[in-house]
């Protein structure tokens, strides 16, 4: 049981905190890329042309 | 109809009546064996409800082919607005019989003989009908019906599936009566916001896999090809809340006949499971959902795209990596692992960077466009419903500081701070959607009465005041007086003396929700005159393209 934990806890320490930095930078990345900046502007305006 | 058509039914109708007819007799056998009356009426309940179903589905079906809608006339989609209808009447219904028991339960606090001795309306059952009248029958049929809506809008396609959304809004307001009349009959698992038990918490899980389906078929028939933020919120708060629900309802029945249920976790870990679900319920039902309103209603009604697409992503994303692991600070100072309750208290601090990220981007929008906040009291109530989201998402992660949670657990400044998010933000922000939604849904050209909006603004705003302003002082009286030790090391107050010290703050707080109540009705009368009495809105169709209404 307590293997077990040492196990979880050390993962969760290392692979972990880098797997959720790493997706959270990837998703900053993907707002501010420049060349998405077209994209996000329409979809902004998407409630805006409904009906 | 014509009697020339020929009576024939499509696969998922005969399905569907199959299963409404199986599942009826079997709930109607189950009522005959069991010795649990009140489980026994339940059973009645649902049995009569697989009924209607199948009565619904094939007189449907006798109607011939008219039945059948197509996807889209004259290039436009077909969308389907009756599912929503249905979702706005039942919010305005349980909203308005929500607040009215806790006001009830309000007046109970400060007058107790009102729980008049008998079982069924004392506080210990009326508390958790009024939680879950208000939280999941008015917000979960506001968010069934805002997510109906927007998913259509935004993806330009009809809503996926025929008998499936009637299924979901109907089968959604059943398991609420369901819920409701079990605690009122002594029926739950004692888990807050998770009281249904075990028979219950299958209906709906049944419910809300088909309501994912729905709406994600829905997202899949998309003419736009990106998925609008709003979308992405509905999504995140319709996958965590199932999830949520079959981790804090892993329960075996005693048997087929009882209403009672075991959870499969014990002790301190089925608390920690209790709080991951209570807290999360608050961060993705509460929270999430009603974003995804904030994304389309406000732009909607400001006619200005929100203020940043980008910031919406960020904050989407950076909420719901968060809010999942902030349920451990509800257990502070208990047996739950110190570094656990540390870890539940870091990141609801980090929390607060979300939560005023996305405040932000929804009061922004209006920049330019300040002046319709005079002007239009529906949008005012959106835009004040984001600054309370602010103020109690700034609260929130304060009490959840382990110093301050030592004062605050357990007082009144809970409430208080709970009706602040409660009234404040989720109460406006789905009261703004539906005076939007009302006159959109039955194409009115305008709300009834744009006085009485302001009349319902004003009056439930100070009623808002009144209630929490009430409940901070006695809150942190409250706090205070638990922990007041004399010269000689003994407390200072005995209970009771704390229990009557709060009096004069519980008789405020009712006033503060009778005010509230008041608020809701006026707006009931409001929109009820808005489909009465309102011309119906012209169509800006041209003439060669006009189409009968989809009726």
């Amino acid at each position: 049981m307590a293997q077990m934990y040492h196990l979880l806890a050390s993962i969760a320490q290392s692979v972990g905190v880098l797997y959720f930095m790493g997706m959270f930078l990837a998703v900053v990345a993907y707002a501010l890329w420049p060349r998405n900046r077209e994209t996000f502007d329409r979809a902004a305006s998407i409630p805006l042309k409904d009906e | 109809m014509a009697a020339a058509q020929h009576f024939s039914m499509r696969g998922n109708e005969t399905i569907g009546a199959g299963l409404c007819a199986a599942f009826g007799i079997l709930f109607l056998i189950i009522a005959g064996l069991t010795d649990h009356s009140g489980y026994a009426f339940h059973m009645v309940v649902m049995a009569l409800a697989c009924g209607l179903g199948f009565y619904a589905i094939v007189n449907r079906a006798a109607q011939g082919e008219t039945r059948h809608e197509p996807l889209e006339i004259n290039g436009r989609p077909n969308y389907e607005d009756g599912p929503i209808r249905f979702a706005t009447i039942a919010a305005m219904f349980w909203g308005i019989a929500g607040f009215t028991v806790g006001l009830v339960i309000a007046l109970q606090l400060a007058f107790p003989a009102l729980n008049f001795d008998l079982p069924w309306t004392n506080f210990g059952r009326l508390r958790p009908l009024h939680t879950s009248a208000v939280i999941f029958a008015f917000g979960g049929n506001v968010l069934l019906g805002t997510s109906f809506y927007v998913v259509q809008r935004t993806c330009h396609a009809r809503l996926a599936g025929v008998l499936s959304p009637w299924f979901v809004v109907l089968g959604y307001n059943l398991f609420i009566v369901v819920a409701g009349t079990g605690y009122l009959l002594g029926i739950t698992q004692g888990k807050e916001y998770a009281e249904p038990e075990w028979y219950a918490d299958l209906f709906l899980t049944v419910v809300w896999v088909v309501y994912l389906l729905v709406f994600l078929a829905t997202i899949w028939r998309r003419k736009e090809p990106h998925i609008y933020v709003a979308n992405w919120f509905y999504l995140g708060f319709i996958v965590t809340i199932a999830v949520l629900h079959l981790g804090n309802n892993a329960t075996i029945p005693v048997s087929l006949t009882s209403p009672k249920s075991y959870i499969l976790w014990s002790g301190i870990q089925d608390a920690m499971f209790q709080w991951w679900y209570g807290h999360n319920a608050v961060g993705f039902f509460l929270t999430a959902g009603f974003l995804a309103i904030m994304y389309y209603f406000i732009p909607k009604r400001a006619e200005r795209p929100v203020y940043s697409y980008r910031l919406s992503i960020i904050h989407f994303w950076a909420l719901i990596f968060l809010y999942i692991w902030a349920g451990p600070h509800h257990l502070h100072y208990t047996a739950l692992p110190d570094w656990a309750q540390t870890l539940g208290m870091t990141f609801s601090i980090m929390l607060w960077m979300p939560s005023w990220g996305g405040m932000i981007n929804g009061l922004m929008t209006l920049s330019g466009a300040w002046d319709k906040l005079r002007t239009d009291p529906v949008l005012r109530m959106m835009v004040v419903s984001v600054a309370f989201y602010g103020m109690s998402t700034f609260e929130g992660p304060l009490m959840s500081i382990k110093a301050v949670n030592s004062l605050s657990h357990y007082t009144d400044w809970t409430i208080g701070h709970v009706h602040s998010g409660a009234l404040g933000w989720v109460g406006y922000v789905s009261f703004g959607a539906i005076y939007c939604l009302v006159p959109w849904l039955w194409k009115r050209e305008r709300l009834y009465s744009n006085r009485l909006v302001e009349w319902h603004f004003w009056i439930s705003t100070i009623g808002i005041v009144f209630y929490i302003s009430a409940m901070w002082v006695s809150g942190i009286m409250q706090g205070l007086m638990w922990r007041a030790y004399t010269s000689l090391g003994f407390l200072e107050y005995s209970f009771v003396e704390t229990v009557a010290a709060m009096h004069p703050y519980y008789v405020i707080r009712a006033f503060g929700g009778g005010l509230f109540l008041l608020g809701a009705l006026l707006m009931a009368y409001n929109l009820w005159m808005t489909v009465r009495a309102v011309a119906p809105r012209a169509e800006a169709v041209p003439a060669h393209l006009q189409h009968v209404p989809a009726e």
